[in-house]
């Protein structure tokens, strides 16, 4: 489906100039720009879209918070109770070096199954109004963007009970958080195509995963993992898009150029893939939703 | 509107090229299965054509009537012109901004007001929230709802969403309007005013692409009629002429009693 405005050539150009046209053609379909195009066009959607997400979590703003954060703060006190008292781990301030990590591995995992069911919810809608379909995916990455950010402040209130130090490093933050974004949004894009299509995706994708999470080092340092099996911790991106996100917190020093290029490039890597992975499903989703 | 219309009275309003459109018979519910059947290189989806191959103007400001039987592809065209459904081979193109107007009420969310239905429908269009504020009495006032628009949708009756859909879809600006059994919902009242809206549209220079089985309507405001069988055009012409066509064929489809016949075009892909 194209809708690149194309000029007539039997046609006098004032014409073609004001009328929004669009080719809805047999094809590959339209590139990643021209879907950007279509998604900004489709802003005011957009932008209830999140609006609709947050409203929902938020609606009462405290109790909204917390229960944002109830997940994360009931599993930094089993982990630490489990790892720094009973494994003694000698990790500084456990909580914030849980926390640095968990929070972006929550927002990844929430994200990621929020856009599969976003895809099953609103099919009916893509099945009677034209809009670009990866506004679905697109909207879960920036509500869940917005929690991470929100997620943020208990966070800060934890490392200041903590007495741990703050570092100006942390303005890298938001870079750190676009990366991740775009990372998360390439991957919910594959996933959430592959799941018009297969209903076992869901389920067989949470229980990854969920294993997943013991393969990076989220509540354990990186220094425990045998020399043998560095490789196989490393070729997990999401470790590099975390450590990103945890250098500024916890360490508070500006994360490695290496560090950022992997991730980068991870990140660019899952958008094109999960947009050609997208593009080719989405012609055959009316069919199937 | 119509002034903007007329200058471009040179290029069609919607044009399909040879639109095919194939819909699988077959479906692979699970990811393991997919693989078995990769593996054994039976994943091939058994397809049926909905549309075979039409070809159809439509000039700017025409209204264009549908009709045909159930199934024979006159909501799978307009689902094209809406640019919903992906053509399999072909193309259509269509000239200036659409309200489609297909199943009214979906994009509906039943917990919210009327009221904040048609912003949130509004954007579904591409309507910016100043837009639909500009519109908003409007439409509530058209919709003949009263105090119920600020209640919530689930409240509502089939016939009440109905008025609402109907009330945003018309009030949105657009030069070429997509209709789909509208005309079949609603009471008389909504009914008289759903035709007396198609005018006004048709007379402020829309293009409109009509589906009803509502013959009486389409000989009063179409231009010209479409008529469809088995995906594709069997006659297109004066609504009359169309009509009877239609009419004549009615008698002798009945007599066929196998209507799976005209599924029956299959061929694998």
């Amino acid at each position: 489906m194209s809708t690149t405005p194309r000029v007539e050539q039997d046609t006098p150009t004032v014409a073609t100039a004001a009328i929004p046209e669009f080719c809805n053609a047999a094809g590959p379909g339209v590139s990643l720009l021209d879907e950007a195009r279509d998604l900004v066009a489709h802003e005011h959607l957009l932008r209830s879209l999140v609006m609709r997400d947050l409203t929902v979590r938020y609606k009462r703003s405290v109790l909204g918070v917390l229960w944002t954060m109830l997940n994360p703060l009931l599993m930094m006190l089993i982990f630490t109770l489990v790892f720094s008292a009973f494994f003694r781990f000698e990790i500084k301030h456990f909580e914030v070096y849980f926390l640095s990590e968990y929070l972006p591995w929550i927002f990844f995992s929430q994200t990621t199954v929020n856009s599969m069911a976003s895809m099953a919810w609103n099919g009916p809608l893509m099945k009677r109004v034209r809009i670009p379909k990866s506004i679905f995916a697109l909207a879960a990455t920036l509500s869940g963007i917005a929690n991470l950010a929100i997620s943020c402040i208990p966070l800060a209130i934890i490392m200041l009970i903590k007495g741990a130090p703050f570092s100006g490093a942390v303005v890298v933050l938001p870079l750190s958080f676009l990366i991740l974004g775009v990372f998360t949004l390439g991957v919910s894009l594959t996933l959430s195509s592959l799941s018009v299509y297969f209903a076992d995706i869901k389920e067989t994708y949470q229980a990854a995963v969920f294993g997943l999470m013991y393969l990076a080092p989220i509540i354990y340092p990186m220094s425990i993992v045998p020399e043998k099996y560095l490789w196989l911790v490393r070729l997990n991106p999401l470790v590099h898009l975390m450590q990103i996100i945890r250098d500024p917190i916890y360490y508070g020093r500006l994360p490695t150029s290496q560090d950022l290029m992997i991730s980068s490039i991870w990140a660019f890597v899952a958008l094109i893939s999960g947009w050609l992975m997208f593009r080719r499903l989405s012609t055959g989703f009316y069919a199937q939703l | 509107m119509l002034i903007r219309v007329r200058c471009y009275q040179a290029v069609k309003a919607i044009e399909f090229d040879s639109v095919t459109v194939r819909f699988p018979t077959t479906r692979i519910p699970f990811v393991k299965e997919w693989f078995v059947r990769k593996l054994r290189g039976t994943a091939a989806v058994e397809t049926f054509a909905a549309l075979s191959d039409v070809s159809l103007d439509i000039e700017h400001g025409e209204c264009l009537g549908l009709i045909g039987f159930n199934g024979a592809g006159k909501s799978t065209l307009l689902r094209v012109a809406a640019g919903v459904i992906t053509p399999s081979a072909g193309r259509a193109v269509v000239r200036g901004s659409v309200a489609p107007l297909i199943e009214l009420g979906t994009g509906f969310d039943h917990e919210l007001s009327g009221r904040e239905n048609i912003f949130f429908n509004g954007a579904l269009l591409g309507r910016s929230q100043r837009t639909m504020r500009a519109r908003v009495d409007e439409i509530v006032e058209f919709s003949g709802l009263g105090q119920f628009i600020d209640l919530p949708l689930r409240t509502y009756s089939t016939g009440m969403v109905a008025r609402l859909a109907f009330s945003i879809a018309t009030a949105v600006d657009a030069a070429v309007v997509l209709l789909d059994e509208i005309l079949a919902v609603g009471d008389a009242s909504l009914r008289e005013r759903c035709e007396e809206r198609i005018r006004r549209f048709h007379k402020s220079g829309c293009t409109i692409l009509l589906v009803s089985h509502d013959l009486a309507s389409i000989e009063k405001l179409c231009d010209r009629a479409v008529f469809l069988e088995e995906g594709r055009i069997v006659a297109l012409g004066k609504p009359p002429e169309v009509i009877r066509a239609y009419g004549e064929r009615s008698g002798f489809h009945e007599l066929r009693h196998d209507r799976s016949e005209s599924l029956g075009i299959s061929d694998s892909r």
